[in-house]
């Protein structure tokens, strides 16, 4: 009952729901959105099983280093001079490196680096498609023209190639650099769907009531336009962070993105690829763990996609 | 119909040269050409290395749009790519490096469409069946995993069959085996057997991707009600689902094509370099590294252009499939 106004609000009788028992027989249960959503979601075996992939990576990543630390006494930049290229053993769990570094100190790190990067990038290009769209979609006009011609030519920059170019002149600045440089190539589609979203919701009664009851613009598009098209923005963020994180590792894999001698996953998969083959441990891991990350985001955004749609059939109706 | 295609194919243009300008500008702007004589010993004179600069046409002092405009008059009246940072002339690469990248791009983008498109079908007409279960289980893996993951554990597996055959049966360095003395045919089989792993690490992704879209798209068009007429009418199931279903269902399939093609190129680079293929795209990656202005511009061009000519052949197949836009 958050949403009142929300017009996918289900009323449900309790008189064939799971269990009748707990209620009068006459009380018709109204579900509010959320608790739809969040019902839907729940039933989704594969999509729970993500979440709990993507829960146990946040911790390995933002907390393993720190247990890892107190238990064998590693960190990412350490160097072990007694043991090059040795196999996961009980001091080094993912084994070491060429040069003596811990490879699960540093496939945790980089790990936590690719997530804050696709996560950022994600915020920031949801954010920025949300705004652009609702803006060239509300205002029309020039400004929607102005608006659309940007997004068609920032289509057509060959991203990878630009950002390939620029970002290692940013060296000193880090990675903030690069995930801004990911986020400007990564939000045009959106943009362009939420600007046809728009064209239809402007025209709503309670955006024309809004209108002629005095709210400004930007209060029209914030509080009005933007909130409904929240599903729509959460599943894209969702798709966002798994390809952020993707053209993050693609750009370090060249060294292009994440510089040394901070690491990424993208750093630590080429720099073992080199030696998949003889050293299995220095590529594995590190390559394992950003499929597992990957494959759990996109999961999850599927699985919203299905019970954020109120037209979706699948994950059973409205129980 | 004409008139659809010659406005697509004019949009195209004005999109190849916009791309080239950019990345030539941005390359100039962000590249240092010098670095390539800083590292002497003994140091060139600063005259000589403005000299150089200058007759290779990258030299920063130079005013860029004149810089640009020479380089892209050479292109278009003499075909002449202009010069590499080290003075080597392009045109003498760019003919074997751009043959062996379209080999990998255009085997890659067929089989990933087309195969992509009938996995997407099936996966559909099978909805929630071990067939539909087993394809998205592959599609959400391989979307998942980057070019760079899927190519090497290609090539791991490739290195395991060898040495269960104890013969090399898969290739998996460079796209032929050097001073090979096998006859035309002996070197066709040498090439394809050379092309399988690379062409897969490609089109894996490719299928994975069009078979998700191709799925979706299926099944709004299984719910619609002219399926339903032309069943009533008489038709059977499936020659209702592959003549009126099927064809209505890859409409949206020719945008996203035009769409992957970019996808596409930036994953054969990736390919290209894990297989020791010397492509466009390792090209890119290396003069990238090595500061090369013209290089960087001239793959630009051959992407674009790549990507001309995919996305006008996807808009003559929108064309074919939709009969509205041919008015």
């Amino acid at each position: 009952m958050t949403y009142p106004a929300d017009p996918l609000v289900i009323a449900d009788d309790a008189a064939i729901s799971d269990d009748p028992g707990e209620k009068p027989p006459s009380a018709v249960v109204v579900r509010g959105r959320g608790s739809l959503v969040f019902r839907r979601f729940r039933k989704n075996k594969p999509a729970l099983v993500a979440l709990v992939v993507l829960v146990l990576l946040f911790i390995a990543a933002f907390i393993g280093p720190f247990v890892y630390k107190a238990v064998t006494g590693w960190t990412y930049s350490d160097q072990d001079y007694s043991a090059f290229l040795s196999p996961p053993t009980g001091s080094h769990w993912f084994g070491t490196s060429q040069i003596g570094q811990d490879v699960f100190a540093q496939t945790m790190r980089g790990l936590q680096k690719s997530l804050i990067i696709g996560l950022l990038v994600a915020l920031i290009s949801t954010g920025l498609a949300a705004v652009v769209g609702a803006c060239a979609g509300y205002f029309g006009g020039w400004v929607d023209r102005a608006l659309m011609w940007g997004v068609d030519l920032l289509l057509v920059i060959p991203s990878f190639l630009i950002v390939a170019i620029i970002s290692p002149a940013f060296q000193d600045a880090g990675w903030i650099v690069l995930v801004f440089l990911i986020a400007v190539f990564a939000w045009m589609i959106t943009a362009r769907i939420i600007r046809g979203m728009t064209l239809s919701l402007k025209e709503r009664e309670f955006v024309l009531a809004a209108r002629y009851s005095g709210v400004s613009p930007a209060g029209i598009i914030f509080r009005h336009l933007i909130p409904n098209m929240s599903s729509l923005l959460i599943i894209d963020a969702t798709i966002a962070v798994a390809s952020a994180i993707i053209a993050e590792t693609g750009l370090s894999y060249f060294g292009f993105g994440v510089q040394p001698p901070d690491v990424s996953l993208g750093n630590l998969i080429a720099s073992g690829t080199r030696s998949a083959f003889t050293f299995p441990w220095l590529f594995m891991f590190s390559g394992g763990l950003l499929v597992a990350t990957t494959l759990a985001v996109s999961v999850i955004g599927d699985a919203l996609r299905d019970a954020l749609d109120p037209a979706s059939s699948r994950a059973g109706s409205t129980k | 119909m004409g008139r659809f295609l010659l406005k697509r194919l004019v949009n195209y243009l004005v999109l190849v040269v916009v791309a080239t300008t950019l990345a030539y500008i941005v390359a100039s702007l962000a590249l240092n050409p010098r670095s390539a004589y800083e590292g002497r010993n003994p140091p060139p004179p600063a005259a000589v290395v403005d000299q150089q600069l200058t007759a290779y046409g990258v030299n920063d002092k130079d005013p860029l749009l004149g810089r640009y405009a020479d380089w892209i008059g050479g292109v278009l009246l003499h075909g002449d790519f202009g010069k590499t940072v080290t003075g080597g002339d392009i045109n003498d690469q760019l003919g074997s490096r751009a043959m062996v990248s379209l080999r990998l791009l255009v085997l890659g983008s067929i089989i990933g469409a087309v195969v992509g498109v009938l996995a997407g079908v099936v996966s559909a007409i099978k909805k929630y069946q071990v067939t539909d279960r087993l394809i998205t289980v592959y599609a959400f893996f391989f979307i998942a995993t980057p070019v760079f993951f899927t190519a090497v554990l290609l090539k791991y597996g490739a290195l395991s069959v060898n040495q269960a055959a104890g013969s090399t049966v898969l290739y998996y360095t460079g796209y032929e085996t050097p001073n090979l003395q096998a006859g035309f045919f002996g070197h066709l089989a040498d090439q394809i057997g050379h092309l399988i792993l690379p062409t897969l690490s490609i089109a894996l992704g490719q299928i994975a991707f069009f078979s998700r879209y191709q799925r979706n798209a299926m099944l709004d068009v299984m719910n619609s009600d002219f399926l339903r007429t032309a069943e009533a009418k008489g038709l059977t199931r499936r020659r209702a689902l592959y003549k009126h279903g099927l064809r209505t269902a890859l409409i949206p399939m020719a945008t996203l094509l035009a769409y992957s093609f970019g996808t596409l190129a930036v994953g054969a680079t990736f390919t290209e370099k894990i297989f020791g293929w010397h492509g466009m795209g390792e090209w890119l990656v290396d003069s990238i590294t090595s500061n090369d202005i013209n290089v960087v511009a001239t793959v630009t061009l051959f992407t674009a252009v790549f990507i001309l000519i995919s996305g006008f052949l996807a808009d003559v197949i929108y064309a074919v499939l939709d009969p509205r836009v041919r008015v």
